[in-house]
């Protein structure tokens, strides 16, 4: 029979609870041992190891079902329990049907009129609202468990106490009465269909008495496998260990009670079954100890098989291992464009794709299987029209068998230069942490990846690792190579801005390359534009005397479309109260007019990563993401050929400060410490004025931070005054590539003050922070203020400080991790299945509508502007014409 | 205590029930059935105060940060 033959469409599912005579209509052996094998290693039969179980060893046929080891599925066998007992998974349901049934005659406990009443709505709801009933069900419950006397019988109704996990009570006048399981259910068993329906249960499929067990079905010995050591010793499965022990109880029970055992035993034996049983579920259950293997390790039961990162669900249903993939570090590669991956040679010839020959590739295929699996490209399968494989691994001679391929073959080719494969870095936290790349097989054993696409991945190369994919049809390509290859990612749907764009080195060339002082000569201009891959002609010198010479502005000009025109402020922008634009002396203004920079530097905020309303931004949205790719794989290149050939470095004596500069830091410094000293002596007094909603410990701590804040502002900026334009940090700093002025302070001036939980560090010994403070010393130096800069050094007791709020950071860095992706999982678990329909609803799989216009505007946030559906302010500006004039 | 009417408080949108005839030119506007649109409890204070009854559909329309003016449907379910 086919699948075909054989499939159905499920039009629902409905979930009950097996009887316990289902339980022993699907069981083929009655277990009633609990030993396993003889000495000769047979299974015992009526053990637990029974061969009517399946068979677990090779060439073996099934007792029952006649099939060897892959098809037989396996089948459960049960134990007659001598008493009942609580299943643990339903203990609380349990105990709602308790208190919400009569002790005496187990009915309902509503009145007359609210059981028609109910019956009534309950019809009703299954009728209208399904979905509802679990609730109406619900409130029943709630209305029959207040009830205190029974409206049938007319009997008084205890209450019921319920003790985790399997326990419970019932509170006489006498005093409290524990329920064995058997009385519970047999006042279960007197709940009628209709009483159940009204509890949320369909009797057909649930009879509440089926909560409590009678029998227990033991799985099949494939679901709980032994295996054989290599010394020859067997080990069983922790689940058969403990059905062993379940068995090893039972029987003992059902000594005791057959000899007339005192009931004190029997009810020992009882609970012992009932644990045994409560931990065969779950062995994690809270208010029991867990049972332990020999070795004391605990065991993993049902609940454990299932549960959590390595359970079934998340380990084997929602994650499995995939074919056609490779892994390995990652580095960087400046050189190939942002669309490309390179894939080391070895992992090329692994990773194969299947390509059926026509008569336009038949001569290429025969070369490919001729080169086979070990010379790249070739091939390492061929699948002949029958289905029938050839491993080109093993055949001497290649050749003949590329003369017997025909049209109508699949050759499983190597993946070469120009395949498209997905290229992945975990965590896969948004839809750019997967992209389609075009492979580039190169040399030695890294992938390889462009820098700009760093940012998406949330990638760097201290070591990082990334996964390929390799799409397998031709579908899969044609949708990999559409929807996300990496140019069709650069504006992120995070917020409307390109994710991709300069970082670092690229900002910092950029920057030098346009400045107003670069001048370059024509063999420079040549050089920068032939290794950025420029084919055009050289412009005319943008200055001709006394020597021609070309500006970087030029340059950089020559891989925007004619058309662009855009003004921004960049980065190093001063935030001039009245900005001279045009005319600013930082050369902060920027305007390109017809595709020509004509002022202004680029940086950050023109070609930065993450930057939205930049240059970058508007290239992408306006001229396309070819063009936006074409202007990051080639003028991005012309930036770092100019950093290259300039040389861009980083050295102490950046961080060094003339002798007037170092005075002017420290005066600034011990002004805060005096002022610190005066807020205490303040304080001391009784003289210092509470702040509103503050106490006066608190108001002094505010104030003192405060003032040593500002402190180390100052003394950031005393030390900015002194520091040269050449000054590559603060280069960096101001055009956004790297690090901040705040950084440059804390190496040249002050490293400030160290906080724990945003207060002044406080902890430590009583009533100080270390003892070489006095007790009760206020004073900054006392509580983590950090006087010297990184390049003096800091002293001992500084360095514990700042160790101290080092420490935090990383804490929370941890925290903050595993708190968002337990969050993360939940969204997308809760998301995954919602999608936008073509008439602008979001809705469910069920085409529920769960928003009747995506996001209230129906604004796709890849395709917006920050955001907003258009940025008007620009348009007008376009339209009446960019930068003025 | 005085009742308040909690329809005139500001942050409260309106709520107008639908008639047979909109809820049929809803229905086939965006090819649904009523349950598929999201529900309302009949016990939300503004149900048991314009007195829709379950199997009702309500029309919302309230202020929204980023389109304005938006108008929303809920079917009214008892409980
Ligand atoms: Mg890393
Ligand atoms: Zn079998
Ligand atoms: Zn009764
Ligand atoms: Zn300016």
């Amino acid at each position: 029979m086919s699948i075909a033959e054989i499939a159905k469409s499920i039009k629902s599912i409905k979930f009950g609870l097996l009887s316990p005579d289902e339980i022993r209509k699907m069981s083929v052996v009655n277990i009633i041992t609990a030993d396993t094998y003889d000495e000769d290693g047979v299974p015992i039969d009526a053990g637990l190891m029974d061969r009517k179980l399946g068979t677990i060893e090779p060439g073996q046929k099934c007792q029952t079902c006649g099939n060897r080891v892959g098809q037989c599925p396996g089948h459960f066998g049960h134990i007659e329990l001598a008493r009942p007992v609580i299943h643990p998974g339903f203990a609380k349901t349990v105990y709602l049907m308790l208190r919400a049934s009569c002790w005496n005659c187990g009915r309902l406990l509503l009145t007359k009129e609210e059981y028609d009443k109910y019956t009534l709505m309950m019809e009703r709801y299954k009728r209208r609202w399904p979905q509802l009933r679990f609730k109406l069900a619900d409130r029943i419950v709630k209305k029959a468990t207040k009830t205190q006397e029974c409206a049938y019988c007319g009997k008084e109704q205890f209450k019921i106490k319920f003790e985790k996990p399997t326990t419970y009570y019932e509170e006489h006048p006498e005093g409290n009465m524990k329920l064995a399981p058997n009385e519970i259910r047999s006042r279960l068993e007197r709940l009628t269909d209709v009483d159940a329906a009204l509890m949320g249960l369909d009797a057909a499929l649930a009879r509440p008495e089926w909560k409590i067990l009678t029998v227990l079905p033991v799985p099949p010995s494939s679901v709980r496998p032994s295996i054989t050591l290599e010394s020859g010793v067997r080990s069983e499965d922790d689940l058969t260990h403990k059905l062993v022990d379940i068995i090893r109880i039972n029987e003992r029970l059902k000594e005791n009670i057959d000899a007339g055992a005192p009931q004190l035993i029997i009810e020992d034996l009882w609970e012992l079954l009932q644990y045994h049983v409560t931990t065969y579920f779950d062995n994690e259950t809270s208010g029991i100890p867990p049972a332990r293997h020999r070795s004391g390790r605990p065991l993993r039961t049902i609940a454990q098989r299932l549960k959590g990162k390595e359970g079934r669900f998340r380990s084997n249903l929602s994650g499995k291992r995939v074919d056609f993939s490779a892994r390995t570090v990652i580095s960087p590669d400046p050189i190939i464009s942002i669309n490309e991956v390179g894939v080391p040679i070895d992992i090329a010839k692994l990773l194969t794709i299947p390509e059926r020959i026509n008569k336009f590739n038949l001569d290429q295929m025969k070369v490919l299987i001729e080169n086979g699996p070990d010379n790249h490209p070739g091939a390492n399968y061929i699948i002949r029209p029958d289905g029938r494989r050839i491993d080109l691994r093993f055949p001497k001679d290649r050749r003949t068998i590329a003369d017997s391929v025909e049209i109508g073959y699949v050759v499983e080719r190597h993946i070469k230069d120009g395949d498209v494969v997905l290229f992945n870095r975990q965590p896969s936290l948004h839809r750019m942490s997967i992209m389609a790349h075009r492979v580039r097989v190169l040399p030695y054993k890294t992938f390889r990846l462009n820098l700009c696409v760093c940012p998406p991945y949330n990638a760097d190369f201290d070591g990082d690792e990334m996964n390929l994919h390799v799409p397998q049809s031709e579908e899969a390509r044609a949708e990999a190579l559409v929807l996300m290859l990496v140019q069709e990612q650069i504006l992120s749907p995070r917020y409307g801005g390109p994710i991709m764009g300069g970082i670092q080195d690229y900002i910092t060339g950029a920057y030098m390359l346009t400045r107003k002082s670069t001048l370059l000569t024509r063999e420079e201009a040549s050089q920068l534009l032939t290794s950025a891959g420029y084919d055009g002609s050289l412009p005319p010198p943008g200055i001709t005397k006394p020597e021609e010479r070309w500006t970087g502005k030029q340059l950089a000009s020559l891989f925007l479309p004619e058309t662009f025109n855009y003004t921004l402020r960049s980065n190093v922008c001063q935030k001039c109260p009245q900005c001279k634009k045009d005319e600013c002396e930082n050369d902060a203004y920027v305007v390109i007019k017809n595709g020509k920079l004509i002022a202004g530097v680029i940086d950050k905020k023109s070609i930065g990563a993450g930057q939205p309303e930049s240059v970058l931004h508007r290239l992408v949205k306006d001229y396309g993401t070819d063009k936006g790719r074409y202007y990051i794989d080639k003028a991005f290149k012309l930036f770092l050929s100019y950093i290259d050939s300039r040389g861009l470095t980083i050295g102490l004596d950046d961080e060094e400060l003339p002798e007037e500069a170092k005075e002017r830091v420290r005066s600034v410094v011990e002004e805060a410490e005096k002022k610190t000293a005066k807020l205490i002596e303040i304080y001391n007094q009784g003289l210092l004025e509470r702040l509103p909603g503050r106490t006066l410990e608190e108001t002094l701590e505010t104030k003192i931070m405060q003032g040593l804040e500002e402190a180390r502002e100052r003394a950031g900026e005393v030390a900015g005054q002194y520091l040269k334009d050449s000054n590559t940090a603060l280069l960096m700093a101001k055009t956004g590539a790297r690090g901040s002025l705040m950084n440059l302070a804390h190496m040249v001036a002050c490293v400030g003050q160290q906080s724990v939980r945003g207060e002044r560090i406080t902890r430590g010994y009583q009533n100080r922070t270390l003892p070489h403070f006095k007790p009760g010393d206020l004073g900054a130096k006392a509580h983590g203020f950090v006087y010297s800069s990184y390049k003096d050094k800091l002293n001992p007791i500084e360095f514990f400080f700042h160790a101290m709020g080092g420490r935090e950071g990383l804490v929370d860095t941890a925290v903050r991790t595993s708190q968002s992706g337990y969050m993360q999982r939940r969204l997308i678990n809760a998301l995954q299945d919602i999608r936008v329909e073509y008439d602008g609803t979001v809705r469910g799989t069920d085409g529920s509508i769960i928003q009747f216009k995506y996001g209230d505007d129906g604004v796709d946030p890849a395709k917006s502007d920050h955001g907003k559906a258009v940025n008007i302010d620009k348009i007008i500006e376009r339209v009446v014409g960019a930068g003025g004039k | 205590m005085v009742k308040f009417d909690i329809l005139s408080h500001e942050l409260v949108p309106k709520f107008f029930i639908l008639s047979k005839e909109e809820v049929e030119a809803l229905r086939h506007s965006y090819g649904i059935r009523k349950e598929s649109l999201p529900w309302i409890r009949r016990s939300d204070p503004v149900c048991k105060t314009i007195g829709a009854r379950p199997g009702d559909v309500l029309k919302i329309e309230r202020s929204s940060e980023v389109a304005g003016r938006t108008v929303v449907y809920r079917y009214v379910v008892p409980g």
